[in-house]
């Protein structure tokens, strides 16, 4: 399979976590969607390291959006914990204060 | 109480003509991917074709699904196709980290979020779902349309062999003219992210006997 078809992939897969952020009225479908869209950029970094001139600066890049990816998934459950104790609710529009 | 009328309801949801034709067109999409693959580049273009139907096919679910464990759980399909795809590119060590990280590690904290909070069946509305992936695709379509009539891509004449060993990247992480200052960097950012998030997600108890704790607290 050539380089356009795994962009086609990630593109498509960068527009449904978009999708995913904005249609559901859920904090944590904002996370999934977020996963979602640093997964698409991963399959782009190494797409291009494996079509490219060589190297492994691709991987390095993914690796490090990785390792970004788990450190913001942890401080974002927290987050969204904290949100429900506080609001009651998790749907984004409900944290609409930062303190009362 | 509240629990038995919601689990009919939900069941009955299942039955749903919307949700069959949703999971119809996975399968038919399914079918496309596979076909379309092996009319391509053979066999490795059939498997590629099944990765990419499960990163978008998963994420199709995800958006589509009414519970949130069911949408959770539907990105295992995802995390799974791309690192499906990362061993297609020969990156073999990613892979691996995909599968350990995403599906051991995200995943589970996204759980644990799902555990965490109420669910809300009624959430999902079918045509604002509908109307943000016609929106959006038409969107995604018309950029990539752009893109593919303008771009050249440089593709390398002849494919050095996918040969990037977990040595080749670990000798990056750690050599001092490649990336060991960003190595560090993520080290100090994953150590204050989870000091912080632990920090974040306890409970607090200021309201509960002693007003003063809070500041005590904050301290």
């Amino acid at each position: 399979m050539g380089l356009e078809a795994y962009v086609a992939v990630s593109a498509a897969l960068f527009a449904l976590g978009i999708v995913c952020i904005l249609v559901r009225r859920n904090v944590l479908y904002v996370l999934m969607g977020i996963e979602m869209i640093l997964n698409a950029a991963n399959i782009n970094f190494v797409a291009f390291n494996r079509f490219g001139s060589g190297g492994i600066d691709g991987q390095m890049m993914a690796v490090f959006v990785i390792i970004l990816a788990a450190a913001e998934a942890a401080v974002a459950l927290a987050i969204v914990l904290n949100v429900f104790y506080l609001f009651h609710s998790v749907k984004p529009s409900a944290a609409d204060f930062l303190r009362e | 109480m509240q629990a038995p009328p919601r689990r009919v309801q939900e069941g009955q949801a299942e039955m749903d003509l919307s949700s069959r034709i949703f999971h119809a067109l996975l399968a038919l999409l399914l079918l496309a991917a596979l076909g379309w693959g092996l009319s391509a580049a053979g066999p490795s273009g059939a498997v590629f074709g099944l990765f990419a139907w499960l990163v978008l096919g998963g994420s199709l679910l995800c958006i589509w699904e009414r519970s949130v464990v069911r949408s959770a759980f539907s990105l295992l399909a995802t995390f799974g196709g791309t690192a499906g795809l990362f061993a297609l590119l020969g990156a073999d060590f990613l892979a691996m980290a995909q599968v350990l990280i995403y599906v051991g590690g995200i995943l589970a904290l996204i759980l644990f979020g799902v555990m965490l909070t109420p669910p809300d069946p009624f959430e999902r509305k079918l045509p604002r779902v509908l109307a943000g992936l016609v929106l959006v695709g038409a969107g995604a379509a018309f950029l990539a349309a752009r893109v593919a009539g303008g771009a050249r891509w440089a593709v390398a004449a002849a494919l050095p062999q996918p040969q990037t060993r977990a040595a080749e990247l670990g000798v990056g992480f750690l050599a001092a003219d490649q990336y060991v200052v960003a190595f560090e960097l993520a080290a100090v950012v994953l150590t204050v992210a989870l000091v912080a998030a632990v920090y974040i997600a306890r409970r607090r108890r200021v309201d509960l006997e002693r007003p003063d704790s809070a500041s005590a607290g904050g301290a």
